[in-house]
């Protein structure tokens, strides 16, 4: 898709919403989906931090991509995303003091979520400004989606509310009246019912993303796409990066390749 | 002492960071298929954890002095980036058996999540424990980083069992391969909740 002389700015924005979701197809990030997704706010929170700097980090690598010498990338590259990173985090703490609360330490490890060094490499080193934002845009909002998806269902199924918080969270900037997210508890309560507390705890979001992935499997797999299943050194961001192991992954990947 | 005891009792069973604090995933899904590898890769990972947190929490102290705090992000990564690089050339030049055990993961830990996260978490809870009335210091930073990373070896290990189990099971086309891992790793971390509240009920807090 790089090499493409003619760029489809179309094209580059929704790959990244469902063909090549960064969580749910390509598998980067799931640090970060797995811990902010407890609650939608949170998740979408995240979500909206990480598209900021993904947005800002692809423009400017991109911009200055002629001028970073090729051995010496990866570390400029982590510079220019941690000082993003920095800006997003003291953004959040002056505005949203709420959601830095509840992202804690998952806000400064946007720094090595792996989809943000993944685009710099795979994309904004190699493509023109605009394309690199638009691509970091679109991958930025499927994350978000992914993330909005766990986090309706561990919130709906664990707590037994929905967008509970919001008020929180952006209730300074637009008026929501006294609107703070749906409560179904009574409606549970009177079915005797509990919410799973389970779906907020750490295991679930295991299970919910696994599950999650496999209905997406199962799509794709109706559109003749591949599977997503991608780990191993084949789907690691840094496989480019690590000369050392570089053989060695050449190697895993042409065994996998055999196995099928 | 109870306070040590404490904090490694946190660190490998009660907070586990991969099980329970979801840091250090990538490398728990993608090297836990073998259990050489997943020692091997535990191994470095305390090495640079330990090493990181050492060199990182004097640091604070300094950046803190001249009220630098909000540059920490960006001083830790380049700082773990920089040792694991320097300390990867030392090794192979003097140390070679034990280069040759840990070499090849160390460039992939210098972005791992666990690493930064380890070294953050421990500059968060100086200020956590002092609300607390107690002091947090540079041997309870190392005895955490040393936890963290014994956990991190404990899920690595004990998941790349699961994992060879999982290989002879007859798992249904569209489950096969990540999302019947994820739904292990699930059931993994739902036995580790049965630790939960360990450090409160043997008194290891005051």
């Amino acid at each position: 898709m790089a090499e493409k002389k003619k760029i489809s700015y179309g094209h580059e924005f929704t790959k990244g919403l469902l063909k090549e979701n960064p969580v749910l197809r390509l598998v980067l990030g799931t640090c970060p989906t797995l811990a902010t997704s407890t609650s939608v706010v949170n998740g979408v929170g995240m979500g909206i931090a990480a598209t900021i700097v993904l947005v800002c980090s692809n423009i400017c690598i991109s911009a200055l991509r002629k001028v970073i010498p090729s051995k010496a990338r990866i570390p400029a590259y982590i510079v220019i995303i941690a000082s993003f990173v920095t800006m997003v985090q003291m953004l959040v703490k002056a505005f949203v003091p709420a959601l830095d609360q509840s992202l804690g330490v998952f806000l400064p490890l946007i720094v090595v979520n792996c989809i943000i060094l993944g685009r710099a490499e795979a994309f904004a080193g190699k493509n023109p400004v605009l394309a690199s934002a638009v691509d970091g845009l679109g991958m930025g909002i499927g994350f978000t989606a992914a993330l909005f998806c766990m986090g309706t269902v561990r919130e709906i199924l664990g707590a037994g509310t929905f967008l509970s918080g919001i008020q929180t969270m952006i209730g300074s900037f637009v008026d929501l009246g006294s609107f703070n997210g749906f409560d179904f508890t009574p409606i549970l309560e009177k079915l005797h019912l509990a919410p799973m507390t389970l779906f907020i705890l750490p295991a679930g979001g295991f299970f919910v993303f696994g599950v999650l992935m496999a209905c997406v499997n199962k799509i794709a797999e109706g559109k003749g796409l591949k599977k997503a299943d991608q780990l191993g050194c084949a789907g690691c961001p840094y496989a480019a990066a690590c000369g050392k192991t570089e053989a060695a992954c050449a190697n895993e990947t042409e065994k996998e390749a055999a196995a099928q | 002492m109870k306070f040590y005891i404490a904090l490694l009792i946190m660190g490998i069973l009660t907070s586990n960071f991969v099980l329970s604090k979801f840091l250090g995933i990538c490398p728990f899904l993608g090297v836990s298929k073998k259990l050489n590898t997943a020692v091997g890769m535990s191994a470095a990972v305390i090495f640079v954890m330990l090493l990181a947190t050492a060199a990182t929490f004097p640091l604070n102290k300094l950046l803190e002095k001249y009220d630098l705090g909000y540059l920490q992000t960006i001083v830790f990564i380049l700082v773990i980036a920089a040792l694991v690089q320097i300390v990867e050339i030392v090794m192979k030049k003097y140390i070679k058996p034990l280069y040759n055990a840990l070499g090849i993961y160390l460039p992939l830990i210098t972005t791992n999540c666990a690493v930064l996260g380890v070294v953050i978490l421990n500059i968060d809870n100086i200020a956590e424990y002092a609300s607390q009335g107690v002091t947090y210091g540079f041997g309870h930073a190392m005895v955490n980083s040393f936890a963290a990373g014994a956990g991190f070896m404990l899920a690595m290990v004990i998941f790349a069992g699961v994992r060879s189990k999982l290989e002879t099971a007859d798992v249904p086309k569209f489950m096969q391969g990540l999302p019947i891992t994820l739904v292990a790793a699930s059931i993994v971390s739902l036995s580790f909740l049965g630790f939960t509240g360990l450090v409160e009920g043997l008194g290891l807090l005051g």
